[in-house]
């Protein structure tokens, strides 16, 4: 190939293909990276996506034209609406798919994209020339020229697989790892850290009880991901319901030091929100039990991913520690649970475009960032593969900030407080969630997607014909009054909901927690509308309505300490009374705007306010450079007159 | 730091001067103006940059609290280039406090120690040389100043706070928990329970406002010991200071029993004196109790006045009154000027340099403006316990707390209502937050932190 790609992505994961399909679409030739082509897309441990906090980022990468929601809808088995007792700004959606069927829909996806070149191969080597990046170098020694470079390597920058004391590096089970890119790098000056997580194991169906556990089955009205699906298949799969049991415990007492996590094998940091088996029963010695959930990986498959079971010990451990899972004494471990090491890169060392500071066209995403999950690594992939494409374009990047989405909240959390355990999405990041749900992800982001090229006109007008009807919804609510006459209350107490005692409107009424939209119908003035989209926007901004105003003023607020900018040649030398750490934390984050240095840990109000009036001073300074250039030049100006 | 909000502060420093100004800067100056104002005649609108006499009412009474002097001075035209209101008051520090805290009510927030220079600066209205002398200024104050937030407030306070945001995170924890945790990872706490936590927070809150209400000078008082060797004239200056007679006053030293404490009212601020009896007789049992009980109270005295007799040498007794209060805020007094001199300025200043005494008769009244004087300057001199900002920083805790009172209670109606858990997190962690501005602190991972301690996470 001795063409120069405008964009080559390293790493075909979750993260890599939607950085590569942006790229290609928004008009970059793209080269895309895997080892092994058979793994593209590959989900390496659970086999769901969405999730709480995760849905609204799979919903958001989908508002920009990704593909990570229309594929998870074509490989979905089993759905089911989280936190549906909850309020909709915390609602998510969590589809299990058939592992296989989802990585050959986006392998068929990537395929059919024209500007998109793919490539099995291992890069070993990032080429630099004078401070940015001019290709990539494969194993083979082969040089791959390119204007921008993405990495996602997932857990394979010097992958480390632990099964007890057997140690063997690995990126996934069966892979290669990556250990001469890790080490370059580490060689171009790129401070880098070290995590763990882990899988559980992949149980054999035929050897469960399932008789004696509890049964989950699909929602009975599944809602897709992606704004786009028309239709869902047909085929659906139960999850089932068991938990660990005293004797799973005293098995993992006795055994501790033989688990790498406690014999001092593992020195990567494991995150607190997805402990391993023994992390749970250690940590908490009082629980009797702990649940584990058994989710097929496919409709034409035996494998069955034991959630809950996640460990790292040795395999006849394993065994046992099935067995004594109610329901699972008789199980057959296909493929048994591990823990990995990788190397990540702090995300400190990121630009809010994910490229690095250090080196001018090479971008990072996924769990190279520090990250874990399918989720977090496509919303990374596609800020990524959009930013590199506007750069070759020499067009202004494109950022969104903490009140805009959760991709957002996630990449200033990555760049800004950096990471010390795998980072995972939860709504509680987002202090403006009640504004950033997964039901309006489309409202706030098509109309973005649409300017970047990635969302077509069509799918864009009809969003905004959407928009209308909603308005005209609320209108009308608005406007229609019911009055406490007897046959009004008499509705009210059929409808299980208090009478009236002053005349409401329709729109007032729909704020009560009980009623649905549809719940009205037997009221005068009610419309029937027949766009679940439209009616869930009517009800959730009834609903909210209060709160919104409050969440809108915060961000008014965020606004103006986002606006105020600092320069990028301020001199943190010069800023009075910073300390020596905090001097050291802006010199590697580099913060942006005032708002941003707000954030970082450890920044004091004193500190702030010697910042901004540092700032200050150099733009006067710079209005008086400015001033007496121009007087000096009309000084020249007179006295050229004078001659 | 948001700049769009509107700031109050009293802008004169307390004890000098007559009147007092308070400062409004920001876009709702005019509206506080048109809320608080009545101009003494219909003077139609308020024009640019004049001086307008009339009332400061407050709107919820209509009763006027204050005769003042106005000015509003419309942006970019002020001192700080925002919109600024000037409300010059005749009255006392008590009724400045009163009017600015009616400032307040009407939609401005207590201004950061300061933040109008800030502001000033942000906006254009300060040049380069300016702001050069206030970064040295900062440069200097840093190194000591850094924590300078957290070391205004009492111990106890930060204390306080610091468990109440604990419990407020742990509210949170445990609402935050069920919302992003399915009920497959962990079980969640009952409504119930968490409704209790609310409740007993929010006593907790009042509980501290109740003893933190207003500024602490002008709700206890000023405690002002009267100390000196027996019969110097204490008994007699304390009549002359109540301005009836109170204690027995005669030439036999010793003869006040009980030590008196008696308020009077200097400047809207009550002050309340006390008076020693006579160190000489310690034998007397009776005595020994009073005196007990007075060292009691001149130890938690915030400014000791030190008498000495003019008409004597100075005597040993005397020397054991200075030496015991030296570090103190004193005030040195000489009694009896209206007898010949036998006390010289001179000695006194080898003693105490810096004092300057203050010659006084209390038996004709001579001198008694300027000791009260002396006690109120000496009560607003910039110190810890009485710097000008203290009576502020209050005010702007007390609103952070009774604004983190307010979402805590809204958050557990909300939670009464069985409504679901992201509305009362909403109010929690502003709550929280109110929390934070007292002692600079911010949230987020606080949450995360107590989830992952507290709770077992499935999967």
């Amino acid at each position: 190939m001795s063409k120069e790609f405008d964009v080559i992505i390293v790493g075909a994961g979750h993260a890599g293909c939607e950085a590569a399909l942006a790229a290609a679409r928004m008009g970059c030739s793209a080269l895309l990276f895997n080892i092994n082509l058979d793994s593209v897309a590959l989900m390496s441990c659970n086999p769901a996506i969405g999730g709480l906090a995760k849905s609204q980022l799979v919903k958001e990468v989908d508002a920009l034209g990704g593909e990570m929601g229309k594929i998870a809808d074509r490989a979905a088995c089993h759905f089911r609406l989280l936190n549906r007792s909850k309020g909709p700004a915390v609602q998510s959606t969590r589809v299990q798919c058939d592992k296989q069927l989802y990585r050959l829909a986006m392998k068929a996806v990537i395929e059919r994209e024209r500007n998109l070149y793919i490539r099995q191969g291992l890069v070993e080597n990032v080429i630099i020339e004078g401070g940015k990046v001019s290709g990539v170098v494969d194993n083979t020694g082969f040089f791959y020229a390119g204007k921008m470079v993405i990495i996602t390597a997932g857990t394979f920058l010097n992958g480390l697989i632990h099964v007890g004391e057997s140690q063997h590096p690995a990126g996934r089970a069966g892979e290669i790892a990556s250990i001469s890119l890790a080490e370059n790098l580490k060689e171009l000056g790129f401070e880098v850290g070290r995590l763990k997580t882990g899988t559980p194991p992949r149980l054999r169906a035929s050897t469960i009880d399932f008789s004696v556990l509890e049964r989950q089955d699909s929602d009975p009205d599944p809602q897709p991901i992606s704004f786009t699906t028309q239709k869902l298949r047909k085929e659906r799969l139960p999850s089932y319901f068991s938990a660990t049991t005293e004797k799973t415990h005293w098995l993992i007492r006795d055994n501790i030091t033989k688990s790498p996590l406690y014999s001092g094998a593992i020195t990567g940091v494991s995150a607190k929100h997805c402990p391993s088996l023994e992390d749970k029963v250690m940590r908490f010695p009082d629980k009797e039990k702990h649940p584990v959930v058994l989710e097929y990986e496919g409709l034409d498959t035996e494998e069955v991913y034991a959630k809950g079971l996640g460990n790292s010990l040795p395999l006849e451990l394993q065994e046992y520690l099935v067995h004594s899972v109610s329901g699972l004494e008789q199980t057959e471990i296909m493929r048994t649970a591990y823990a990995v090491e990788y190397d990540f890169v702090h995300p400190t060392q990121l630009t809010q475009t994910l490229e690095t500071k250090l080196i001018k066209g090479l971008y990072l995403a996924g769990q190279i960032n520090g990250t874990s999950g399918y989720e977090e690594a496509a919303a990374q992939g596609i800020w990524a593969g959009i930013n590199a494409a506007l750069s070759v374009q020499k067009r202004e990047p494109f950022i969104l900030d903490r009140s805009e989405a959760y991709m957002g909240v996630m990449v200033d959390d990555l760049i800004t407080r950096g990471v010390e355990e795998p980072y995972r999405m939860f709504t509680s990041r987002a202090e403006y969630r009640l504004i950033l749900r997964e039901d309006n992800a489309t409202i706030r982001l098509t109309g973005k997607g649409h300017e970047l090229g990635l969302i077509s006109h069509d799918q864009y007008s009809d969003l905004q014909e959407k928009m209308n009807r909603i308005d005209a919804g609320i209108e009308r609510l608005k406007e229609k009054k019911i009055y406490p006459v007897p046959g009004t209350n008499e509705r009210l107490t059929e409808m299980k909901t208090a009478s009236i005692k002053n005349p409401v409107t329709l729109y007032h009424l729909l704020k009560r927690p009980e009623l649905s939209y549809d719940d009205l119908k037997a009221l005068e003035g009610w419309e029937e509308i027949p766009d679940r989209f439209v009616k869930r926007q009517i009800e959730v901004e009834a609903k909210y309505e209060g709160y919104i105003k409050r969440q809108e003023e915060s961000v008014r607020k965020f606004k103006t300490q986002e606006g105020k900018k600092i320069p990028r040649d301020i001199d943190y030398d010069s800023v009075p009374g910073l300390s020596n750490i905090l001097k050291k934390k802006m010199c590697t984050i580099i913060p942006t705007s005032i708002g941003q240095a707000q954030r970082i840990p450890g920044m004091t109000q004193a500190a702030l306010t010697a910042l901004l009036i540092t700032i200050k001073k150099m733009e006067l300074e710079r209005a008086q450079a400015g001033k007496s250039e121009k007087s000096l030049q009309s000084q020249k100006n007179t006295n050229g007159a004078v001659k | 730091m948001a700049t769009e909000d509107t700031i109050a502060a009293i802008a004169t420093p307390k004890g000098v001067g007559g009147i007092g100004i308070i400062r409004v800067s920001g876009a709702k100056a005019e509206e506080i103006c048109h809320l608080l104002f009545r101009p003494g005649k219909d003077a139609g609108p308020l024009k640019n940059r004049y001086l307008y006499h009339g009332t400061i009412i407050s709107p919820e009474t209509d009763k006027g609290i204050d005769e003042v002097l106005i000015s509003l001075m419309r942006k970019p035209h002020s001192y700080t280039g925002e919109d600024t209101l000037e409300i010059n008051c005749h009255g006392g520090p008590l009724i400045l406090e009163t009017v600015l805290n009616e400032v307040i009510k009407a939609g401005a927030r207590p201004a950061l120690p300061g933040e109008f220079t800030r502001r000033a600066f942000m906006n254009n209205r300060i040049d380069l040389s300016q702001a050069e002398a206030i970064i040295d200024l900062i440069s200097v104050k840093t190194d000591k100043g850094l924590n300078l937030a957290l070391s205004h407030l009492r111990g106890d306070l930060s204390k306080k706070i610091g468990r109440l945001r604990e419990s407020l995170i742990e509210i949170l924890a445990h609402l935050e928990t069920a919302i992003d945790f399915t009920d497959d990872d962990i079980e969640p706490v009952p409504y119930a329970e968490i409704s209790g936590k609310i409740e007993n927070s929010t006593q907790n809150i009042r509980e501290i406002l109740s003893t933190y209400r207003e500024g602490k000078l002008y709700r206890d008082g000023l405690n002002v010991l009267i100390t000196g060797k027996p019969n110097v004239g204490k008994s007699s200056l304390l009549n002359r200071l109540l301005g009836e007679k109170r204690a027995i006053v005669t030439s036999v030293p010793g003869t006040t029993r009980d030590f008196i404490e008696e308020a009077i009212n200097i400047r809207g601020m009550p002050v309340n004196f006390i008076d020693t009896a006579g160190i000489r007789d310690v034998n007397a049992v009776v005595e020994k109790e009073g005196i007990g009980l007075v060292w009691e109270k001149a130890e938690s005295a915030d400014i000791i006045i030190v008498l000495l007799d003019g008409s004597a040498k100075l005597a040993g007794e005397d020397l054991e009154v200075i030496e015991g209060n030296r570090g103190r805020k004193i005030a040195l007094v000489v009694n009896k000027s209206d007898l010949p001199a036998k006390l010289k300025n001179r000695e006194l200043e080898k003693i105490l340099p810096c004092i300057t005494p203050l010659w006084i008769s209390a038996k004709y009244g001579r001198g008694m403006d300027e000791l009260k004087e002396k006690i109120y300057v000496l009560a607003c001199d910039n110190d810890d316990d009485f710097g000008s900002d203290i009576v502020l920083t209050n005010l702007r805790h007390k609103l952070a707390l009774e604004k983190s009172a307010e979402l805590l209670a809204q958050a557990g109606d909300t939670i009464k209502k069985d409504l679901s858990p992201e509305l009362p997190a909403l109010d929690i962690r502003e709550s929280l937050d109110c929390l934070g501005e007292i002692v600079g602190i911010t949230t987020d991972e606080d949450i995360l932190n107590e989830i992952f301690s507290k709770f077992c996470i499935g999967k």
